[in-house]
């Protein structure tokens, strides 16, 4: 019994130690953040593109402009692919092929963020510089390796939507003449649909986060991109190519950046959670 | 049968051997449902009754392992044809579950959708199917003021009542009826049997049930099926008072089942 309660009790500091560890992160970026965002103030350093360290200017528009523009376009590919894999693997494809394919999409998660980032340099930046023009490295490469990297999340989180919405339902459409087509989309879908979309904002976390990948294959200037062929930078990238030189206010206006990506992602994750939650519910109804 | 019979019928089954992953679940069923009759089939748990039904409106092609020898004719036209269109296959031969499950969406969505997928768009001619087919159903009085109400709303014998509406609303020509009142009370099932024989002024009705005393109120004939073979059919009366087989005696005396 003594051993019971040792366990329990190191266990639970363990515990602790990791909510603690995330309280302390999120303390201290905001400590170290917020205060360059006051002293520039919040006008200036959200809605300026005028980002010179060296100077003293400290404008994020650019990169808030260049994040939202790459996860906007890698969230189109990656639900159209997604979803359609969704669709496909829960209602149309014999078990037997779905069995060897979703963990085959699910692997897709396993492979190392600079291996993307890799394959985009030496693939669709070539591509898209010969074919299309500009400099390649642009907010359409970078949201063709997003796209690709947030299928596994799409996927898998709205087959499991897909798949909590009743059975009945489809038995029912079917039987009342529907195809299984006309039952997919105006049925199942629809049914699904908080499921889904907490799937898609899901993604959309992951891919705003993203940094190595989008690094190599973004361009990274400091310009707010005026097309897809455009090179942009991420707030993500801005830190990391940054941080290794930086000290004082340059230093802090980094911290500020995260910051906002810090609360931009717990927007998301929130709104996603909310979602599911809200879809289960309604699955639950029944 | 005669042979007259026999071409008056609506639904012939001929050799009909259904398996699955190889296993016989049907053994050489031969059966005809005449129009405007209403057929129960009785039998013990796992005899073929619903295996049968989901043949007739080829719900059972959605199983990978299903496969099927032998002929079911709707007016002469084997069902199994590959130029067949299943939608309109499944909108002649409506079917109801045990087990109510009306679409998450409102009474009056439930109810047009099937129509709407058949192409009728037509206000008015919508809205006159609603109202008959929940009339038909013995649900327009609870109903009519709540149409755009969530179909959940209603209670389990209600939600049933709109699933029987729902299949009405597309002018069956069959109605496939499997354990319909397994999980109803006495008044919602009295109600669904009042309707059940009204509507066969119109068609055939298919009721698989495991309540004997249901099949002896509301069916003209009633088969027997056991162990996925038909052991014999006949008018209900002829039946339950003197059947030919001695398991069918056994079995709707209540010796097992």
């Amino acid at each position: 019994m003594k051993q019971d309660k040792l366990i329990a009790l190191a266990l639970l500091m363990v515990a602790f130690s990791a909510v603690s560890g995330l309280a302390l992160i999120t303390v201290f970026i905001f400590k170290e953040g917020l205060p360059i965002i006051v002293k520039t103030g919040p006008g200036n350093f959200f809605l300026s593109s005028d980002w010179d360290p060296s100077s003293g200017n400290f404008g994020i528009f650019s990169m808030i402009a260049g994040s939202l523009a790459v996860t906007v376009c890698a969230m189109v590919i990656g639900t159209v692919f997604g979803l359609g894999l969704a669709i496909v693997l829960g209602e149309f494809c014999p078990p037997g092929l779905a069995a060897i394919l979703k963990p085959v999409v699910e692997l897709l998660a396993g492979i190392p963020s600079v291996v993307y980032g890799f394959v985009g340099v030496v693939t669709i930046v070539p591509l898209i510089r010969t074919y299309l023009g500009g400099p390649g490295l642009s907010v359409l490469a970078s949201s063709i390796v997003l796209g690709i990297m947030v299928l596994p999340t799409v996927t898998s989180i709205s087959m499991d939507a897909l798949r909590a919405v009743p059975r009945s339902y489809w038995q029912g459409s079917i039987a009342l003449g529907a195809t299984k087509w006309q039952t997919t989309h105006m049925v199942m879908l629809k049914a699904a649909k908080s499921g889904i979309a907490a799937a898609i904002i899901l993604g959309m976390g992951r891919a705003v986060g993203e940094t190595m990948a989008v690094i190599m294959v973004a361009g990274n200037t400091l310009e707010v991109p005026h097309g897809i062929l455009d090179p942009v930078r991420t707030l993500t990238s801005n830190i990391a190519l940054e941080m290794g030189y930086a000290s004082g206010q340059h230093r802090e206006a980094l911290f500020a950046t995260g910051v906002t990506l810090f609360v931009i992602i717990m927007i998301l994750n929130t709104v996603a959670l909310v979602m599911a939650r809200r879809g289960a519910g309604e699955g639950r109804t029944r | 049968m005669t042979e007259p019979a026999e071409i008056r019928a609506k639904v012939q089954v001929r050799d009909l051997t259904v398996r699955f992953a190889g296993k016989e679940t049907l053994r050489n069923l031969n059966l005809d449902i005449y129009p405007n009759e209403r057929l129960a089939i009785i039998g013990p748990a796992s005899s073929g009754k619903t295996t049968f039904l989901r043949c007739l409106n080829r719900l059972n092609d959605l199983q990978h392992t299903f496969s099927h020898t032998g002929r079911i004719l709707l007016d002469g036209k084997d069902v199994y044809d590959p130029d067949v269109d299943l939608a309109g296959l499944r909108r002649r031969m409506g079917m109801v579950y045990a087990v109510p499950e009306p679409l998450p969406w409102t009474i009056y969505e439930n109810l047009v959708f099937g129509p709407r997928l058949a192409g009728f768009r037509d206000k008015d001619d919508l809205d006159e199917r609603v109202e008959r087919s929940l009339k038909s159903a013995y649900l327009w009085e609870e109903t009519k003021d709540r149409l755009h109400q969530p179909a959940h709303n209603l209670s389990g014998g209600q939600q049933q009542r709109l699933c029987l509406a729902r299949v009405l609303a597309l002018k069956p020509e069959v109605l496939l009826l499997d354990e319909p009142c397994s999980g109803l009370d006495p008044i919602s099932t009295a109600k669904i049997e009042d309707a059940l024989v009204e509507l066969t002024e119109s068609l055939s009705i298919i009721l698989v049930t495991n309540n004997t005393k249901q099949a002896s109120r509301v069916s003209d004939r009633t088969a027997f099926f056991l162990m996925g073979e038909l052991i014999e059919v006949g008018p209900t009366q002829q039946i339950f008072t003197k059947p030919n087989h001695e398991r069918t005696d056994a079995y709707i005396t209540g010796q097992f089942g």
